[in-house]
Formats: structure tokens, C-alpha cells, sequence
């Protein structure tokens, strides 16, 4: 399958273990059920690890745990389901997560911009067709008024 | 006031191609119905009755001329030649097509409008008090502080999808004129016991189905803090706020069920870690307050004689200046409103020769700005006392100069079922007939300050819950019926009104406004208002009055 990452498209090469599904090899994300009941085992895999995270999931408990992900994985039941914008600049601003944040579920073009602003840098999109004109959406607006995670001096300090 | 520089007009001018591309996608069948809706909200446009109905947003409710006349000039090419005010000072048009949207959309942006976020699950306009910067009670001018509200909420990419509409309104005096404990977060501007300068911070306000009056978050905000803990009480709603039923998504009920002090908690612990990363600089704020300096007022204008003399020898000119004009700061000056209030006219309606003839009458007497009103009014808020004869004359030409401001016939009234695709019931054509019952203007000045809300539906659009009499139209096996309210207030002294009984069919609600009116009249004491009157006394007289068997 292929994704947008870092504003290009490319081919996934992560795998999205279900909690009852075997552990393979390779880059695998879990869910955070699995991480907490088996992370003793997922600690030893050799593969990448990720961990998907929901609007419902605590964020702040899974923070001493976010130097073992190298990718986060953050699920949009709907677009219109907006706790995620938030969790991802946590995880940059505050918590200084460095690897890879993706938005998976019901991803669209229209709000990749947004997505991208709060620090999200790799998008599974809902409709895979889409994925060369959603590239455009990077560019809807050329500036924002806020502190944003691409932009961290906001707008007031820099006119 | 404000003018875009380079940035500002680049970011309207690419939410116009923005969503002109989105349109064309929708239009294309690329977008469908679900996936288009919340963007076209996001710029103020919804799918109606009889077609879209476009929202404008008017930023704090302040408009230039050159503004207003391209209003007209929209509304006259692109829809039927007229547009509604709305409570929370935007205007909509109720027949763009859907297909012209984004034309629309371009030539407001050559004037400095858009629509951008006055619908949608996103934080909206803001609002504020029509005589910002020209009354005397204001601690400071809230425009500047509004403006940089605006710009902070405008395209927001962390606050862009929030469990419900977000509305702030900001104040600057201990009158409210914005209902601001009636909004999710409300701003006042207040002196600490140093004699800084800062903002009143009440949080979970709101009408619709469940009102509630807005609770003290904070006493006292450094202002350099504003946009840091407001970034912090949105990011503890876009968290906490809930997803499952819409009915409860308001952060009017996370509060509630939280309690204040827990938010309180959540929010100061948030703000702590933003506070330094987010603070105002002077250099900033000095850069917006420079667009809303004093301009050079005639100090020779209270030196006028005529305006006595004038208000001496037409009885119907000193009405309209006892009812329709408000003080000025400055001697000589005052603030005159443009009724959009005649009797028998849909209240907060106005034709584009009207807005042309504003527009004209605003260049010639108001330095060139029109302010929209909470109370779907308008305002020319710098005109010397010397011309006020002179423009009270052309207004009254235009029917623009309904002696009735803050009386029983300035109503508030949604757009209810002729236009609106939420309504259960009709409310303008009610709310004309109201105006009809009550033509008689010295009544209406007898009877003081009175003040009808009449919605719709439970949606509350027109803020019937703090009406001093609210009405709101429900629907019971398809028939249309009015629940009435009394006592309720947006301002100060905000409160809820109280259910006066049963709801009252729909061609008995003109008669339950004159048995209240009659009631009130016969329980008054000398000099008190219809409020103070139902706050002594309670529904129960009224009610027995309006429940008779006549």
C-alpha cells in the first residue's frame, strides 16, 4: 500500500497487528491494549515498533514509553473527530516525540493542512486513489497566524 | 479600524481558491455529501429551505462603507437583494446558489471579508460591544484585543474539528452589551487592585436547549496571556469535550459535568506550559491598537447650539434621540443607531439600497464606519450632535429611524420556519404582528425597556431563554405552538428566564404579549422596568393573566 510521507508518496512498509494476530517480523504497530499486556515481549522484537493511538487513549500515560516507538500511529474514526490535532503537538511540542506521526482512518485531502501544522508527517489515506491530488493540500495556505509544529514562531513575531 | 496587510489578505485569498476548488470537487462528485458539509460550514454555508444561506462573517461587528457598499452590491447581483443581521453581528443572504459561492467569496475578499468559520464545529466570530472605543465606562478598548482573537482563531490547525461550535465575546465596560456570560468563553476587561490592565476570564456560557450562564474561570489575566490561556482552555475542550451526542458537545455541559474547579485545574495546568511560548509582545499588541486609535474629533463640536434648539421644536426628533442615540465619550459627539426595526418589517433585514444609503450616510457623518449590533442594529458611532437632525432626517427617508431601540418592538428574532432548515415553527411573520400590535410609539416609550427574544426552534438562534419575554416555537404533531419565558437577561446581570406555563398556540401569541403587557402595567411600581417588575413578583401574576379564561 502506499502512503503520503514527508509530502511524498510512498510505499508503507509498516504492518498493523490486530491484538490477536501473531507477532511477525518487521515493522509492526499494536494497539495499546497489546503494548501494555505484552510489552515485555514486544520490548525483544527486532523489527520497528509503533503504537496506534485513539482519541480515548491516555496520552500522558503512554509518555515514558515513547522512546521504544519509532512511529505513532493516530486513528480518525471520523474526520470530524478532532482530540488527535491535539494529540500530536503534544507529542512534538511537549513530550519531544521525534519519529513518525501518522493520521490513519478517515483521512482526506481537506484536512491534510491542518494535520501537517499540528505535526502529523504521514497520512494512510481513506481513499488511496487520491493520493497524488491530495498532495496539493500541503500548500493550501502558505502562512499561519499561530505557533504552529512546522512553525513555531507565530505570525505576530515574525510580521 | 483594521486593515489586512500582506499576510492577512494572502490568507483570505487562499481560502477563496481553497474552497472553490473544494466546490469543484463537491460539484464533480470527488467529495460527497458528508465529506463536503463540514467545509462548506467552515465557510458559512449552510443548505436551506430554499436554497443555501450564506453567513458573512462582520469581525467584532465592525464595517467600512467601501464593506457595506459591496454588500449591496453582492446581495443585489448574487441573491434578492437583501440581507438579515444576525445576534451575533454577521449577516446572511438566503439565495446565493451554491455554484456562485466561491465568486462571492472573491469579491469579498477584495474588500476584506470572508466567511470563514461563522458555521461549523469551530471557533466563530468574534463579538463585542457596538460602542467599543466611544464609551465612557470602558476600561479599554476591546477591538484591538478582538482583532487578535481573530487572527489566533482564524485557521487554527489544532482547533479546527471540536466536539461543538466556539463562540467568545470580550467587553471592555461592566455593561454588557454582548452577552458575554452567554458565550463559551466571555472576556471582560478589568483593573487588578495595581491598576493593570487584564481580562475577566467566564467560561461555559451558552443557550440553545440547555442555558447556562458562563462561570469565572480566572478573576485576573496579564493581557500578554490572552492568546496562551485561551489556546489552553481549547485544547482542554478539544480533549474533554463531548463526542457522542451533539445535545452535549457544548463546553457549556463539560463544565457542568466536570465542575469549574476541575476545569479550572486542567486549564491552569495546561496554560503553565504554553504561557512563556505564547506570550503577546508589546510590539504586537501596539501594532493592532494603532488601527483603532482616536481619530481627530472636532473639539469644537459641543460649542454647537443648534441641537438644543432642534430637539426643542420637533417632539418626533427628540424621541429618536432619547431612544436611538447613546452617549459619546466625547463632548459634542454621540452614537446614533440605524434601526433595522420598522414595524411590520422581519427584524434585522435590510435592502441593498438601504446599505448603499448607510454606507453614504456613515461617509458624511461617521468617519466612514457602520457597526453591526447584538440587537441586529446598526450603528454610526461618531456623529456631532450638529448633524444629528440632518441624518435622523435621511434615515427616517429610508425607514430606517423606528424610534423603538431597547423597547418592547425591538425584537430579536431567528429567521425561523420561512427561511431556516432547523426551525420547528415561524417567527418573523409573529414578530411582525407583535410590531403591528404595539405601533403606538408613546406606549412603547411608557412602557420602557422591554425586551422580546423569539426563536424558532430549541436552537435558540435568537436567545430566547434571556429574553425578558422569550418566545420559542415548537412543534407538536405538526402543529406549530409558542413556550413563553419571563425574567430572563443577557447582560450584566445575566439570567435565565422562567417557563410561564403550557405553550400558547400560535394564533393566540400576539394577545399573550399584550396580557403580559397589561399585566406588567397593573403590577408596576412607579419607574419600574417589565425585569425588575417579574424579578419582584415572579410568573405567577402573569401567568394567572395570561391563563384566564378570556
Amino acid at each position: 500500500m502506499q502512503i503520503i510521507k514527508d509530502r511524498e508518496i510512498v510505499e508503507d512498509n509498516w504492518q498493523h497487528l490486530d491484538d490477536d494476530a501473531e507477532l511477525v517480523a518487521g515493522n509492526v504497530t499494536v494497539s495499546l491494549t497489546r503494548w501494555q499486556e505484552q510489552h515485555e515481549i514486544l520490548e525483544q522484537h527486532q523489527g520497528g515498533l509503533g503504537l496506534r493511538l485513539s482519541g480515548d487513549d491516555p496520552l500522558e500515560e503512554v509518555v515514558p514509553d515513547l522512546a521504544r516507538f519509532s512511529l505513532i500511529v493516530l486513528i480518525f474514526p471520523q474526520f470530524t473527530d478532532g482530540r488527535c490535532y491535539s494529540f500530536a503537538r503534544l507529542l512534538r511540542d511537549r513530550y519531544d516525540f521525534k519519529g513518525e506521526i501518522r493520521a490513519q482512518g478517515d483521512v482526506l485531502q481537506d484536512q491534510l493542512f491542518y494535520m501537517s501544522q499540528c505535526g502529523i508527517n504521514s497520512f494512510e489515506l481513506a481513499n488511496p486513489n487520491r493520493l497524488t491530488s491530495a498532495l496539493s493540500a500541503f500548500d493550501d495556505f502558505t502562512e499561519s497566524y499561530q505557533s504552529t509544529v512546522l512553525r513555531p514562531e507565530p505570525l505576530y513575531r515574525r510580521r | 479600524m483594521y486593515q489586512y496587510d500582506k499576510y492577512d489578505q494572502m490568507m483570505v485569498d487562499q481560502r477563496v481558491a481553497q474552497f472553490r476548488d473544494q466546490t469543484r470537487r463537491y460539484l464533480a462528485g470527488e467529495l460527497t455529501e458528508d465529506q463536503f458539509r463540514p467545509l462548506r460550514l467552515a465557510n458559512g454555508l449552510y443548505i436551506q429551505i430554499h436554497a443555501p444561506m450564506l453567513r458573512i462573517a462582520v469581525p467584532y461587528g465592525m464595517m467600512s462603507s467601501t464593506q457595506v457598499r459591496k454588500i449591496a452590491d453582492i446581495a443585489r447581483r448574487y441573491d434578492k437583494g437583501f440581507v438579515h443581521f444576525t445576534t451575533r453581528t454577521n449577516f446572511q443572504m438566503n439565495w446565493p446558489k451554491l455554484e456562485d459561492v466561491p465568486e462571492i467569496l472573491a469579491e469579498l475578499a477584495t474588500v476584506q471579508m470572508h466567511a470563514i468559520q461563522t458555521s461549523g464545529n469551530d471557533i466563530r466570530n468574534t463579538t463585542t460591544d457596538q460602542f467599543a472605543g466611544i464609551n465612557a465606562e470602558e476600561i479599554e478598548d476591546p477591538r484591538p484585543w478582538a482583532e487578535i482573537i481573530r487572527q489566533w482563531s482564524t485557521f487554527h490547525p489544532e482547533f479546527a474539528y471540536l466536539p461543538r461550535k466556539f463562540k467568545i465575546a470580550i467587553i471592555g465596560s461592566e455593561t454588557d452589551r454582548a452577552a458575554t456570560k452567554l458565550h463559551d468563553i466571555g472576556l471582560k476587561l478589568v483593573k487588578n487592585h495595581d491598576g493593570d490592565v487584564g481580562f475577566e476570564v467566564m467560561v461555559g456560557g451558552g443557550l440553545g436547549r440547555t442555558p447556562i450562564i458562563g462561570e469565572q474561570i480566572r478573576p485576573f489575566l496579564e493581557k500578554e496571556d490572552l492568546l496562551s490561556y485561551l489556546e489552553a482552555i481549547l485544547r482542554v475542550y478539544n480533549r474533554l469535550g463531548r463526542r457522542d451526542n451533539k445535545y452535549k458537545a457544548r463546553i457549556k455541559i463539560t463544565v457542568r459535568e466536570h465542575g469549574i474547579n476541575h476545569i479550572r485545574e486542567l486549564v491552569e495546568a495546561e496554560w503553565v506550559q504554553i504561557r512563556e511560548q505564547l506570550r503577546l509582545d508589546e510590539k504586537e499588541i501596539d501594532r493592532v491598537k494603532a488601527f483603532f486609535t482616536e481619530p481627530d474629533y472636532d473639539a469644537s463640536a459641543a460649542q454647537d447650539k443648534s441641537f438644543e434648539q432642534q430637539l426643542a421644536d420637533d417632539e418626533q426628533f427628540a424621541h429618536w434621540v432619547r431612544q436611538n442615540t447613546f452617549d459619546h465619550k466625547v463632548s459634542g459627539y454621540r452614537a446614533a443607531y440605524v434601526s433595522l426595526k420598522k414595524h411590520g418589517q422581519p427584524p434585522g433585514d435590510i435592502t441593498s439600497e438601504q446599505l448603499e444609503i448607510v454606507a453614504d450616510l456613515a461617509d458624511e457623518f461617521s468617519l466612514g464606519e457602520i457597526r453591526a449590533t447584538h440587537t441586529q442594529n446598526l450603528v454610526l458611532a461618531d456623529v456631532k450632535q450638529a448633524e444629528l437632525y440632518a441624518l435622523w432626517q435621511r434615515l427616517r427617508d429610508h425607514d430606517l429611524a423606528t424610534a423603538n431601540v431597547n423597547t418592547l418592538t425591538d425584537i430579536i428574532c431567528c429567521p425561523g420556519l420561512d427561511y431556516c432548515g432547523l426551525a420547528n415553527a415561524t417567527s418573523i411573520p409573529l414578530s411582525k404582528q407583535i410590531t403591528e400590535r404595539f405601533d403606538d410609539m408613546d406606549y412603547l416609550y411608557d412602557l420602557g425597556d422591554i425586551k422580546i427574544k423569539f426563536s424558532g426552534c430549541m436552537n435558540g438562534c435568537a436567545h430566547q431563554s434571556v429574553g425578558h419575554i422569550g418566545i420559542l416555537g415548537v412543534d407538536k404533531k405538526g402543529e406549530e405552538w409558542y413556550q413563553f419565558t419571563l425574567g430572563g437577561s443577557s447582560e450584566a446581570d445575566a439570567s435565565i428566564g422562567q417557563r410561564l406555563g403550557k405553550a400558547i398556540p400560535k394564533d393566540e401569541v400576539v394577545d399573550t404579549v399584550s396580557h403580559l403587557i397589561d399585566a406588567y402595567v397593573e403590577l408596576r411600581h412607579e419607574d419600574e422596568s417589565f425585569l425588575a417588575t417579574v424579578r419582584r413578583l415572579g410568573v405567577d401574576p402573569f401567568k394567572e393573566r395570561v391563563y384566564a379564561d378570556h
